[in-house]
């Protein structure tokens, strides 16, 4: 679930860069943009949880730790 | 009108000493696409949108400014206690000359809110999209600013606010579909 959020591509890298390349850029698409309308009896987390994650719903819960642009660097 | 409760939507908590990121943190207070300006958007547009969709604009709009308490919660908390030379330190020596350590409508580069930010063109579909753009860039915005502490509870706060653009992304989605009206009608061809 949490990778399936993030899209990766590889820019293109001259070899007259200044800097260090960073081979791989990554970006979110976050759930909304699956959905349409929400679908009536819907799986929800406990109240505790919905208050923590933001959201009552597991579909529509888009974790966010960070840009993955470095752990994604292997990604061919 | 409004009924008020003495409590943050979701409680803020920071556990690191950076006035720094005090700075950073106006971009989502007083900035473009920050949440005076989501506020005062749809509370502004709902008076023109289709009956079926004022109720979102209202409640969203009224979250937001929840959101916008939080953001004034954390920003206070980081600065509260700073002296002038931490100020100056952190880039907000132009901030203290002008307002001590009074929050103020602007955003991390210290230009001053405007209404120019944002647009109510009285078209359902217009105001709808500017909407869902408005809580993408605000969801991007706090992921940099995620990128931009080590705190792990300032985080949290963070992340829970960045959670609340996806949802109310996703509500906006849904006006739209509904103002299309093409959800039970059967179609012919």
């Amino acid at each position: 679930m949490h990778h399936s959020q993030i899209r990766a591509w590889r820019p293109y890298i001259s070899p007259f860069d200044p800097c260090p390349p960073q081979k791989v850029k990554t970006y979110i698409v976050p759930p909304n943009l699956f959905v349409g309308f929400q679908p009536p009896n819907l799986q929800q987390f406990p109240p505790a949880a919905a208050l923590k994650y933001g959201t009552l719903w597991p579909i529509f819960y888009s974790p966010y730790e960070g840009r993955g642009d470095r752990e994604m660097s292997d990604i061919k | 009108m409004w009924y008020y409760e003495k409590k943050l939507q979701y409680p803020v908590r920071v556990s690191k000493c950076d006035p720094y990121m005090a700075k950073l943190l106006l971009e989502q207070y007083g900035g473009a696409d920050g949440e005076l300006a989501a506020a005062l958007r749809y509370l502004n547009q709902r008076y023109t949108i289709p009956n079926k969709v004022i109720g979102l604009l209202n409640d969203i709009g009224t979250e937001e400014f929840a959101h916008l308490e939080m953001i004034a919660t954390m920003v206070y908390k980081l600065t509260k206690d700073a002296t002038p030379e931490q100020l100056r330190a952190a880039g907000l020596a132009d901030h203290y000359v002008n307002h001590d350590k009074a929050l103020y409508y602007q955003n991390a580069s210290g230009v001053p809110w405007t209404a120019a930010y944002i647009q109510a063109k009285g078209d359902p579909i217009a105001d709808l999209y500017e909407d869902i753009a408005a809580e993408e860039k605000a969801r991007a915005t706090y992921q940099w600013l995620i990128d931009m502490t080590d705190d792990v509870d300032l985080q949290d706060g963070l992340k829970f606010l960045r959670q609340r653009e996806v949802v109310h992304s996703q509500r906006f989605r849904e006006a739209v579909e509904l103002l299309k009206e093409e959800r039970d009608r059967k179609k012919i061809f």
